[in-house]
C-alpha cells in the first residue's frame, strides 16, 4: 500500500461523515425518548403482550394436547418451553422490521418528520442511527419483559437464558438494518406489503411452532437459509444452555447479517433520505 | 462573496427536468425571490440549497460550501420553512421548538428562553403546551416559521411562506420578515403571490418550466416587461374575444383573457376614454398600475394561479 492511499482512505471517510452526519445522533435519540414520555403507555405495552398471548394460547393451550417435544440436544421439553424462545426471536424480528420499514416509510412520506430533521444540521446518518437505536431500545424492553415471563413460567432451565436479551438485540439489529435499506427502494404502500408477504411464512415455517424435521430435505435447506430459523435455534439453545457447533453458526449468521445490513443501509442512506 | 452561487444548476427526475440549468447569485442581506407557478422548480431549487435534494448537475455553493459535501455545516446557518408544514405531531408546541434546536446541537440553557421568545414572536405563547394537531392552519404555519428561526439563521429559506394564511396574518408575517431583513438576515422566498414578491423581494427571478425567464427588481421587471398602467375591460364573455382586434388600436399591447381584456398603456384613463369614444362601452372597467402578474403573463403567456 502506498502512502497516498493510506492517507486518502481516512480522508474519504471524513468527507463522507461531513456530508452525512453532524455527530449529533444523540438529539434524534432524545426526541425518541421525549415521544415515549408523551405517548400513551398502552402503545408501548401492546407490543409486549403479543408474544405473551401466543405463548399462553399455543404454549399452554395447544401444549396441553401435545405434551413434550424434543428440545435442543434431543432432550424432551414441554411444548411451551419449545416455542417460547422462538416467539422471542420472532418478536425481535417483527418489532425491528416494523420500526425500520413501516415506521420509517410513514415518517418519511406522510408525517414528513425526517424532512424536518434533515433541514437542520442533522445528516441522514444521524437520523438512521438514532432511529435504529430507538428500535433496539424498544426491542430491549420487550426482550427483558418476555424473558421475565419465560422465567416466571419456569420455561427456562439455564442462566444462559439471560443471554437471550442481548441476542434479541442482535437479531433486531440485523433485521432493522436490512429493513431500512430495503425501504429505500419503496415508493408506495402497496410495495410495503411485500414485507408482510415475506414475514408471515418466515414466522410460520422457521421451526417456530414445530421442528424443522417435518419438512422434506430440500425445504429444510431453504428454511435453514432464512435468518429467522437461525434466530429461533439460537434462542432455543440459550434457553436450556445447550451448545454445539451450530450455535456459533447461528450467531455468526446474525453477526454477518448485521454488518452487511448496516453497510447496505449506509450505502442507501442518501437514496432513502435525500431525493 | 455571494452567500448563494448557482451555476447551471439542474435537477432531473427521469425525463422531467424540474430545474433546468439555472444560474443566479444572492448577496448577503439581500431579499431574493423565486417567482413562478406550481411546478416551475422553485421548491426543488430550495431543497438543493439545503442539501436535502441532490442535484443532477451544475454547481452550487452556499456560504462558499457545497451543500452536498458539507450538508450539516451548511444547514447550521440556514433556517428552512418548507411549503408544507412538517411539524413533529408527536411533540407539543414548545417542545417542537426546543427539540428542533437540539437537532442543531444547541444547549437547553439557550433553547428554553429562545423557545419562549419565539412563541411570543409567533403569538403562540398560550399554546405552548398544546398538541400540534390541535393548532389551526395559521398557527401551524407560524410555528413552522418560528421553528426555522431557532438557530438564528443567517439565511432564511421560505417556500411559499404565506400560502393558507389570512390577509391579517400575512401582513404580520411580512412585518416579521422585514425585521429579520433589517438585522441582516438573507431571505430567499418562493411565492406565486405577486404582492408578496413586491413587498418582500429586492430582486427576483421569474421561473417557468425549470428555467429562469427573467431577473431583476420588481420595479425593474415591470419597467422592462410591462407598461406603467393597465386598463382592464369586460364586455361579457362572448364579446371579449370578438372585440380584441378593434381594441388593439388603443394600447401598446393587448392580452385577451377568458373573462376580460387587458390593455397595456402608459395612460389607462386616456385609453378608456378613447375606447368609449369609439363607441365600445365596456360593462366594467378598471385602471391600475402594472404588477408582476402582468410581467409573468407577458413572459409565459399564462397566469400564475390557474
Amino acid at each position: 500500500m502506498s502512502v497516498s492511499t493510506r492517507v486518502a482512505a481516512p480522508r474519504a471517510v471524513r468527507g463522507w461523515l461531513a456530508a452525512n452526519s453532524s455527530g449529533n445522533v444523540g438529539a434524534v435519540i432524545e426526541r425518541g425518548f421525549a415521544v415515549i414520555r408523551n405517548q400513551n403507555w398502552v402503545i408501548m405495552v401492546s407490543g409486549f403482550f403479543e408474544p405473551v398471548f401466543y405463548l399462553l394460547s399455543m404454549g399452554i393451550g395447544l401444549g396441553g394436547l401435545i405434551g413434550t417435544v424434543a428440545g435442543p440436544g434431543g432432550r424432551p421439553i414441554s411444548y411451551a418451553a419449545f416455542i417460547a424462545p422462538a416467539l422471542l426471536a420472532s418478536s425481535a424480528m417483527n418489532g425491528a422490521l416494523y420500526d425500520s420499514t413501516w415506521n420509517v416509510f410513514f415518517k418519511l412520506r406522510f408525517a414528513k418528520l425526517y424532512q424536518g430533521m434533515l433541514a437542520t444540521s442533522l445528516g441522514p446518518l444521524d437520523v438512521a442511527a438514532g432511529e435504529i437505536f430507538m428500535a433496539l431500545f424498544r426491542g430491549f424492553l420487550y426482550a427483558v419483559g418476555f424473558t421475565g415471563v419465560i422465567a416466571v413460567l419456569g420455561l427456562a432451565t439455564s442462566w444462559w437464558a439471560l443471554a437471550m436479551i442481548p441476542v434479541a438485540l442482535l437479531i433486531a439489529l440485523g433485521f432493522a438494518a436490512l429493513g431500512m435499506a430495503v425501504t429505500s427502494y419503496f415508493t408506495t404502500f402497496q410495495q410495503m406489503d411485500w414485507i408482510n408477504i415475506v414475514l408471515l411464512p418466515m414466522f410460520l415455517f422457521s421451526s417456530t411452532l414445530f421442528p424443522i424435521s417435518v419438512f422434506p430435505e430440500a425445504v429444510q435447506w431453504f428454511v435453514m437459509a432464512m435468518p429467522l430459523w437461525h434466530g429461533v435455534e439460537l434462542m432455543r439453545q440459550l434457553s436450556v444452555g445447550h451448545f454445539e457447533a451450530s450455535t456459533a453458526v447461528h450467531l455468526g449468521y446474525f453477526l454477518v447479517m448485521s454488518v452487511l445490513g448496516v453497510a447496505f443501509t449506509t450505502r442507501r442512506l442518501r437514496s432513502l433520505f435525500l431525493r | 462573496m455571494p452567500v448563494i452561487e448557482a451555476r447551471e444548476l439542474t435537477k432531473t427526475y427521469g425525463e422531467l427536468r424540474a430545474v433546468d440549468a439555472i444560474s443566479f447569485e444572492v448577496s448577503p442581506g439581500e431579499s431574493f425571490g423565486l417567482l413562478g407557478p406550481n411546478g416551475a422548480g422553485k421548491s426543488t431549487t430550495m431543497r438543493m440549497i439545503g442539501g436535502t435534494s441532490l442535484r443532477s448537475s451544475g454547481r452550487l455553493l452556499v456560504n462558499g460550501l457545497d451543500p452536498e459535501v458539507n450538508g450539516p455545516e451548511v444547514r447550521a446557518s440556514l433556517g428552512v420553512v418548507p411549503q408544507q408544514d412538517n411539524l413533529d405531531n408527536e411533540l407539543r408546541t414548545r417542545d417542537n421548538l426546543i427539540m428542533y434546536g437540539r437537532y442543531f446541537g444547541l444547549p437547553y440553557r439557550y433553547l428554553r428562553p429562545r423557545a419562549d421568545e419565539l412563541l411570543e414572536f409567533a403569538q403562540l405563547t398560550e399554546k405552548a403546551g398544546e398538541k400540534v394537531d390541535n393548532l389551526s392552519g395559521g398557527m401551524k404555519r407560524r410555528l413552522t416559521i418560528a421553528r426555522a428561526l431557532v438557530n438564528e439563521p443567517r439565511i432564511l429559506l421560505l417556500d411559499e411562506p404565506t400560502t393558507g394564511l389570512d390577509p391579517q396574518a400575512r401582513h404580520i408575517l411580512w412585518d416579521r420578515l422585514f425585521r429579520l431583513k433589517e438585522q441582516g438576515v438573507t431571505l430567499i422566498v418562493t411565492t406565486h403571490f405577486m404582492d408578496e414578491a413586491e413587498q418582500l423581494c429586492d430582486r427576483l427571478v421569474v421561473m417557468d418550466h425549470g428555467r429562469i425567464v427573467a431577473e431583476g427588481s420588481p420595479a425593474d421587471l415591470i419597467r422592462r416587461f410591462s407598461t406603467r398602467e393597465v386598463l382592464e375591460v369586460r364586455f361579457g364573455s362572448d364579446r371579449n374575444a370578438a372585440l380584441v382586434d378593434r381594441l388593439r388600436a388603443f394600447a401598446d399591447r393587448i392580452e385577451p383573457l377568458p373573462d376580460r381584456v387587458l390593455l397595456y398603456t402608459d395612460d389607462g384613463e386616456r385609453a378608456l376614454e378613447a375606447v368609449r369614444h369609439a363607441g365600445l362601452t365596456p360593462l366594467t372597467s378598471l385602471v391600475r398600475r402594472s404588477s408582476l402578474e402582468d410581467v409573468f403573463l407577458r413572459l409565459t403567456g399564462r397566469s400564475l394561479i390557474d
